[in-house]
């Protein structure tokens, strides 16, 4: 299992390899497109992160001891911006989501390239993906 | 002669570039850019005159109270208000209207209704609800048809003599939509109803006369059109406006304060406690001018003709719906393209340098109505050119086959 800075620092050479942030967006719409999807259940208004505005829902579930995230968006380039989370913190022992740095957020710009809004929402699913992280490492301990 | 190339040098940002393309500004319903003219304004008023003003006795002070003064004068000009102090400086719309929601707190009794149109702002939505939570008054909406315009025949059957407050946008901010705010004005008052019309996307593209109108109230931004942001106005009838009770206790709106009793000073200093924004009053007026010089007349004939190019250029795209087809409307297209989210297709604008809003426009119950999530809108002003409407048209096309 690749430890969360490791897929990190891949996403980090993945996105230079980008000429513009228009092939950035293409990607991320790819990456959005092939999500997998959410179990239908969980597409509730108890699994919507408030702060978005595009309404997005994540569920997570505890897989011996690792998380597994699932989500989904009405926006396409909000469901790339969540798949690449999932990427990062998905199949991950809480504990390690909890104690994970998110600068490689700003080192592929993401941030400064998202309108404020989205930016927001950004900020608010890495919150919630920890809110998990720390509901379940209670479980755990 | 109204010259786009020309009035476009009046102002600088439009220049500029956006994620290495030019500028290409679509969202003019939320805010209008400011032109030099307007700048240079409150700059003149920093670096030559900047004083408080209404009690000083030094030069400068008489210099900005001249000049506010003045700007309240030219903004009664160009509505056609019957006496300057029927207009109050305020933040803005927002303000304007609980200005008098906050008055009516008291007036109101448990028996009244208040009506509102579905085509409304959520800031012509919220106070009402918390006057009617304060007062027990009822809250009815005109409900809105398929076209985006308001159902009158609704409307008649609605209003009653129970009918205290009647609340309506001139135009809508969400769809353009232009209503039948004479007809509702004067269809109200038969019931004794008074009327507050909200002139905020109105403003910018049509020249208003409160007094032709009739209307009660009338509220606007100074920002939508060419003006600075956080200052607006509160036209009211003088009599109305003195029944009022003010809205914020302070300095400049008293007479005399003693610790048994307080008397209120006049129109318009009454609404106007506190020291006010000078520049942005003052500007106010420079703009309503720098706007008055091209000609409201001349600004809606362009408009019009970007609306209708645009219009016909966006309907051609596979799958892209409008919202809003009254047939009077001003220079605004709120659109979906099949079952793309307004935000996907917003931010890939945004890599092309054109500015929209994407979103429910602060107007959710109109969303509701025609179940979607938002809309994409485009705004125009009297400085975008059809070159603009092209590269939209490209752009959206473009990120069609970059979502789809």
């Amino acid at each position: 299992m690749k430890t969360i800075e490791t897929i990190q620092e891949e996403i980090v050479e993945e996105f230079s390899l980008f000429e513009d942030w228009m092939q950035r967006y293409e990607y991320m719409i790819d990456l959005g497109k092939s999500l997998p999807l959410i179990n239908k259940q969980y597409k509730t208004d108890t699994y919507i992160i408030k702060g978005c505005q595009s309404k997005v829902w994540v569920h997570a579930e505890l897989k011996e001891d690792q998380l597994n995230f699932t989500a989904d968006s009405e926006a396409i380039i909000t469901k790339g911006i969540i798949a690449i989370l999932i990427r990062v913190f998905s199949n991950q022992h809480p504990k390690d989501i909890l104690t994970a740095n998110t600068d490689f957020i700003d080192r592929i710009g993401l941030k400064e390239h998202l309108s404020p809004t989205r930016a927001n929402g950004l900020v608010s699913m890495i919150k919630q993906i920890k809110m998990y992280a720390v509901a379940f490492q209670a479980q755990l301990n | 002669m109204f010259d786009v190339k020309k009035i476009r040098k009046d102002f600088p940002i439009l220049s500029r570039s956006v994620n290495g393309q030019p500028l290409v500004y679509l969202d003019n319903a939320a805010t209008s850019q400011t032109p030099k003219q307007v700048v240079e304004v409150i700059s003149d008023y920093y670096y030559r005159y900047n004083a408080n003003i209404h009690r000083g006795v030094h030069k400068l002070s008489q210099e900005a109270t001249d000049a506010y003064e003045k700007a309240r004068t030219t903004i009664q000009t160009h509505f056609n208000a019957a006496h300057p102090h029927e207009i109050i400086f305020t933040s803005g719309t927002t303000e304007s209207i609980n200005v008098i929601a906050a008055g009516y707190a008291s007036i109101l009794k448990k028996e009244d209704e208040l009506l509102i149109s579905a085509l409304e702002h959520h800031s012509n939505i919220v106070p009402w609800q918390m006057l009617c939570e304060k007062t027990g008054a009822t809250l009815k909406v005109i409900p809105m048809t398929k076209l985006g315009t308001l159902d009158m025949e609704a409307f008649d059957n609605l209003l009653n003599p129970k009918t205290k407050l009647v609340f309506v946008n001139h135009v809508s901010n969400a769809l353009g939509t232009i209503n039948p705010i004479k007809e509702i004005i004067d269809k109200s008052h038969q019931k004794g109803a008074k009327v507050l019309i909200d002139g905020a996307q109105a403003s910018p593209h049509i020249k208003t006369d409160v007094r032709a109108l009739n209307t009660d109230y009338y509220v606007t931004s100074a920002h939508k059109l060419c003006g600075p942001t956080g200052v607006g106005m509160l036209y009211g009838k003088e009599t109305l406006l003195k029944e009022l009770p003010p809205y914020q206790g302070g300095g400049e709106m008293i007479a005399s304060v003693t610790f048994e009793k307080t008397t209120y000073a006049d129109l318009p200093h009454k609404f106007e406690a506190g020291t006010p924004n000078i520049s942005g009053g003052i500007a106010f007026g420079a703009a309503l001018d720098y706007m008055n010089k091209i000609d409201f007349e001349a600004i809606a004939s362009y408009e019009r003709e970007l609306l209708i190019y645009a219009t016909d250029a966006l309907k051609k795209i596979d799958g892209l719906r409008i919202y809003g087809e009254a047939l009077e409307k001003t220079a605004v297209i709120s659109f979906n393209v099949g079952t793309i989210h307004p935000y996907d297709i917003g931010s890939i604008l945004d890599q092309m340098g054109i500015a929209v809003r994407t979103g429910h426009h602060c107007a959710q119950p109109i969303m509701d109505f025609y179940n979607i999530p938002g809309t994409v809108r485009a705004s125009f002003s009297f400085y975008n050119t059809f070159e603009e409407i092209d590269i939209l048209d490209k752009g959206i096309r473009k990120a069609i086959l970059m979502l789809q």
